[in-house]
C-alpha cells in the first residue's frame, strides 16, 4: 500500500508540473505549425508571470490576474509576430530577443512598483490565487484506496488551471485536424505559397497563430506565479519554454505525442525531487541533475534520429514573400 | 527572396548600428520613465559610472572581455551559417578547462600554466560544440534547438560536478577551492606598475589582452586564410560552394570548433582572472550578450571589440546606476541587452529600408549638382 499511496501521490505531482509545460508546448505548437519558430515562449511565459501576479496582487483577483497574464504575453506575441512576419526578420533572434528582454523586465518593473527587491507581494488572500478545487466526496473516497486515493489525488485536488490544460489538448486536436482554420494552419506552416494561391492571407494566418500561441502562454504564465507559487520571482520559468520547446519536438508537433512528452518530461522531474538523495537498491543515489537532464538529452537523441524521427514543418523559420 | 535595401559600407557598418543602439536606449529610457525615475540622469549616471574613473574603465574593459570571447564565437559560427545560442554552455565547459588545469596544476609556474589553461578551455570548450555540430553536420540536427539543449546539459553537468566533485570540502556553497596563486592571471594593473604606470587595482587582467590576440586572430582566419574564405562561402551559399569544391558539412564542424573554443577561453578572464576558483553559474549569461555583442558588430572583429566594450560599459555603468537610483537595478542592463538585440537582429530591416532611401536621395542629389 505505501508504494501505491507514493507512486499515485508522483503521478498527481507529475500532473502539476506538466501543466505548465503542456500549455506552453501546445503554444508552440499553433506557432511552429504555421512556420513561426516558438523560441519566444520562455519570455512570453515570464512576461505573463509577471503581469498576471502584479495584477492579482494589487486587485486581489486571480482571475482579473489570468486576464492580465493573457494580455501581457500576447502583447510580446504581437511584438514577435511583427518581427517575425511583417519585417521579415530573423525568427530565433526575435525570440531571444523578447525572452532576454523580459528576464530583465519583469524584476525591473517589480522592483520599481512594488519595492521588493524584483519580487512581487506574496499572494495571501483568499481569491488572489487558484487554489486546488476538491470535487465531490474526494475526501471520502480516501478511505477506500485503490480508486478512491486515484480519484482524490488524480481527478479531484487541482486548480483550474490543470483542468484547462487537459482540455485543451483534444481541443487543440480539434482545431487542428478538424477545422478549416486548422487546415490553413497545417498547410501555411509547410506551403506557405500553395496557401496564397489559394487566396487565404499567410501573414494574417501566421499572426493568429502566434497571437494563440501568446494567449496560450498567458495561460501557462499564470499559472506558474498564481498557482503553483504565489507570486513572481526572478527568473521563475527556469527555463520551462525552452522544455516544452523540446516537449513539442519530442511530440513532432502533433498534440497528443505532445502531451506525453510533457508528463513525461514533468514525470522525470517529478521523479528526480522524490528521489533527491535517495539511495535505491543496486545502482545506489542517482543525482538529481542526470535525471533533470535527461528531457534534453532525449531531445537531442530524437533530433539526431537516434529515436525515431522528428520532421519540423517545411516552412518553418522562413519569411513569407508574395511575389509581385 | 527579395534583397535587403543596399546601404553604403558606412551606413551600415556605423550609422545603422548608432540608430539600433539610439532606439534601444530610447525604449528603455522609456521603461525608466514609467519607473519613476529620470532617463537623462539615468544616462548620465550611467556613462560616468562606466567610464568616470580608472577603476570604472578598468570594471568596464574586464566585463567587456567576456563579451570579446562569446560575442567572437557567436560570429565565427554565424560566417558558416550557423547560429550559435550555446555560446553559454560552452564557455561553462571551457571554464571548467580551464579550472581543471589551475586546481591541479596550479604549483607549476605561471609560463607554463598559462598555455596549458588556455588549451585546455579552448579544448573543453570546442569538444562541447563538437556534438551539437557533428549532429548538424552530419544527421541535419537543427543546431539553434540542439545547442540550447547543451546549455542546460552543461548546466546541469556542472552542477553535478560542483555539488559532488569539485566542492571544497567542509564548504556548503558549491564553489572549488581557490587556485594556487601561481594560477592566477596577473592584473593588468600589476603589469603595467612594472613599466611605470599607475594604474587603479582592478580585475581587469591579462585575458583582456589574450581577448584582443583572438580578435586579431579571428580576423586573419575568417578573411585572410583558405579556410576562412570556403567557411564564408559555405554559410553563404552551400549548394554553390560544393560546386567549389567546399565540402560544408567539414566546415560546419570546424566553424563550430573554433566557435566553442573561443567562448570556451571565457573561464581565463572570469576564473582565472578574477574569481580564482570555479563556482556556480560564472558565465552569467555572457553567451547570450555575445549575440547582441555579434550582431551589433556586424560580425567583424573590430565593431565586436565596439560593441563588447559598449556592453562592458552597460554592465558597469548599470551597477553603478543601482547603487544611486534604488529603484532601477541591474536588471535594467539586461532589458537594454534584449532591446538591441531586437532592433539590431530582428528589426533592422525597419530602418534599413528608410535609411537607404533617404541615403539614395542624398546620393542623387549630389549626382545633380
Amino acid at each position: 500500500m505505501e508504494t501505491y499511496t507514493l507512486i499515485v501521490l508522483l503521478l498527481a505531482a507529475t500532473i502539476r508540473v506538466a501543466t505548465p509545460l503542456l500549455l506552453a508546448a501546445l503554444a508552440g505548437m499553433f506557432s511552429e505549425r504555421s512556420g513561426v519558430i516558438a523560441l519566444g515562449l520562455e519570455g512570453m511565459m515570464l512576461g505573463a508571470a509577471f503581469a498576471s501576479a502584479a495584477v492579482a496582487a494589487v486587485s486581489g483577483s486571480a482571475w482579473l490576474g489570468l486576464g492580465a497574464g493573457i494580455v501581457a504575453a500576447m502583447a510580446l506575441a504581437l511584438l514577435l509576430a511583427f518581427a517575425c512576419v511583417t519585417q521579415r526578420g530573423n525568427q530565433v533572434i526575435a525570440g531571444m530577443a523578447i525572452n532576454l528582454m523580459v528576464a530583465g523586465l519583469g524584476p525591473a518593473l517589480a522592483l520599481a512598483w512594488f519595492d521588493l527587491g524584483g519580487q512581487t507581494p506574496q499572494l495571501e488572500a483568499a481569491g488572489q490565487r487558484f487554489l486546488s478545487l476538491r470535487w465531490p466526496w474526494a475526501e471520502a473516497a480516501r478511505a477506500h484506496p485503490a480508486p478512491g486515493l486515484l480519484y482524490a489525488e488524480l481527478i479531484s485536488g487541482h486548480n483550474f488551471l490543470v483542468y484547462f490544460a487537459a482540455a485543451l489538448v483534444p481541443i487543440s486536436a480539434w482545431v487542428l485536424y478538424r477545422t478549416r482554420f486548422g487546415l490553413r494552419l497545417r498547410a501555411v506552416g509547410e506551403n506557405p505559397a500553395a496557401v496564397d494561391t489559394a487566396g487565404v492571407a499567410v501573414n494574417r494566418l501566421r499572426y493568429q497563430a502566434v497571437l494563440i500561441s501568446g494567449a496560450l502562454c498567458g495561460v501557462a504564465g499564470t499559472y506558474l506565479s498564481t498557482a503553483a507559487s504565489s507570486g513572481f520571482v526572478r527568473d521563475m520559468t527556469a527555463g520551462k519554454g525552452y522544455l516544452a520547446l523540446a516537449a513539442l519536438i519530442f511530440g513532432k508537433w502533433k498534440p497528443w505525442p505532445t502531451c506525453g512528452a510533457c508528463l513525461l518530461f514533468a514525470f522525470t522531474d517529478a521523479l528526480a525531487t522524490r528521489l533527491q538523495g535517495v539511495a535505491l537498491p543496486l545502482v545506489g543515489v542517482i543525482p538529481v541533475q542526470f535525471i533533470l537532464a535527461l528531457p534534453y538529452v532525449l531531445t537531442v537523441l530524437l533530433l539526431a534520429g537516434f529515436v525515431g524521427t522528428a520532421v519540423a514543418p517545411r516552412a518553418i523559420g522562413v519569411p513569407y514573400l508574395k511575389e509581385k | 527572396m527579395s534583397t535587403p535595401a543596399k546601404l553604403p559600407r558606412w551606413a551600415e557598418l556605423f550609422l545603422l548600428p548608432a540608430i539600433n543602439l539610439l532606439v534601444a536606449l530610447l525604449l528603455a529610457g522609456v521603461v525608466i520613465k514609467v519607473m519613476g525615475e529620470s532617463p537623462w540622469a539615468a544616462l548620465k549616471l550611467m556613462t560616468g559610472g562606466a567610464f568616470g574613473s580608472q577603476e570604472s574603465i578598468g570594471y568596464t574593459l574586464y566585463y567587456a572581455t567576456n563579451f570579446i570571447f562569446t560575442g567572437l564565437a557567436v560570429a565565427v559560427a554565424y560566417h558558416a551559417g550557423l547560429f550559435n545560442i550555446g555560446a553559454e554552455g560552452q564557455a561553462y565547459i571551457g571554464g571548467l578547462g580551464v579550472g581543471l588545469v589551475c586546481l591541479w596544476l596550479g604549483a607549476w609556474p605561471f609560463w607554463l600554466v598559462l598555455p596549458l589553461a588556455i588549451l585546455a578551455g579552448a579544448l573543453f570548450g570546442a569538444g562541447w560544440a563538437f556534438i551539437p555540430a557533428w549532429l548538424q553536420a552530419r544527421r541535419g540536427s537543427h543546431i539553434v534547438i540542439t545547442t540550447i539543449m547543451f546549455n542546460f546539459i552543461a548546466a546541469a553537468v556542472m552542477t553535478w560536478l560542483l555539488v559532488n566533485v569539485l566542492i571544497k570540502p567542509g564548504q556548503q556553497s558549491p564553489e572549488s577551492r581557490e587556485f594556487a596563486p601561481n594560477a592566477f592571471m596577473p592584473a593588468l594593473h600589476e603589469l603595467l606598475a612594472k613599466v611605470g604606470i599607475t594604474f587603479t587595482s582592478t580585475p581587469l587582467n591579462l585575458a583582456f589582452v589574450l581577448a584582443l590576440a583572438a580578435a586579431v586572430l579571428v580576423w586573419l582566419l575568417v578573411w585572410r586564410t583558405r579556410w576562412g574564405y570556403a567557411m564564408r562561402v559555405a554559410g553563404l551559399n552551400p549548394a554553390a560552394a560544393v560546386y567549389a569544391g567546399i565540402h560544408p558539412p567539414r566546415v560546419t564542424i570546424w566553424a563550430m570548433l573554433l566557435s566553442g573554443a573561443l567562448a570556451g577561453s571565457l573561464g581565463l578572464n572570469e576564473l582565472m582572472g578574477s574569481q580564482h576558483r570555479i563556482l556556480l553559474d560564472f558565465p552569467g549569461g555572457a553567451g547570450f550578450v555575445g549575440i547582441a555583442v555579434a550582431l551589433m558588430g556586424r560580425n567583424h572583429p573590430l565593431g565586436i571589440f565596439l560593441a563588447a566594450v559598449l556592453f562592458g560599459a552597460l554592465t558597469q555603468g548599470g551597477s553603478q546606476l543601482s547603487f544611486d537610483m534604488p529603484r532601477v537595478n541591474r536588471d535594467m542592463v539586461v532589458v537594454i541587452q534584449g532591446l538591441v538585440i531586437l532592433s539590431c537582429g530582428a528589426l533592422e530591416n525597419i530602418f534599413r529600408r528608410p535609411l537607404a532611401a533617404l541615403l539614395a536621395r542624398f546620393a542623387g542629389r549630389k549626382d545633380e549638382v
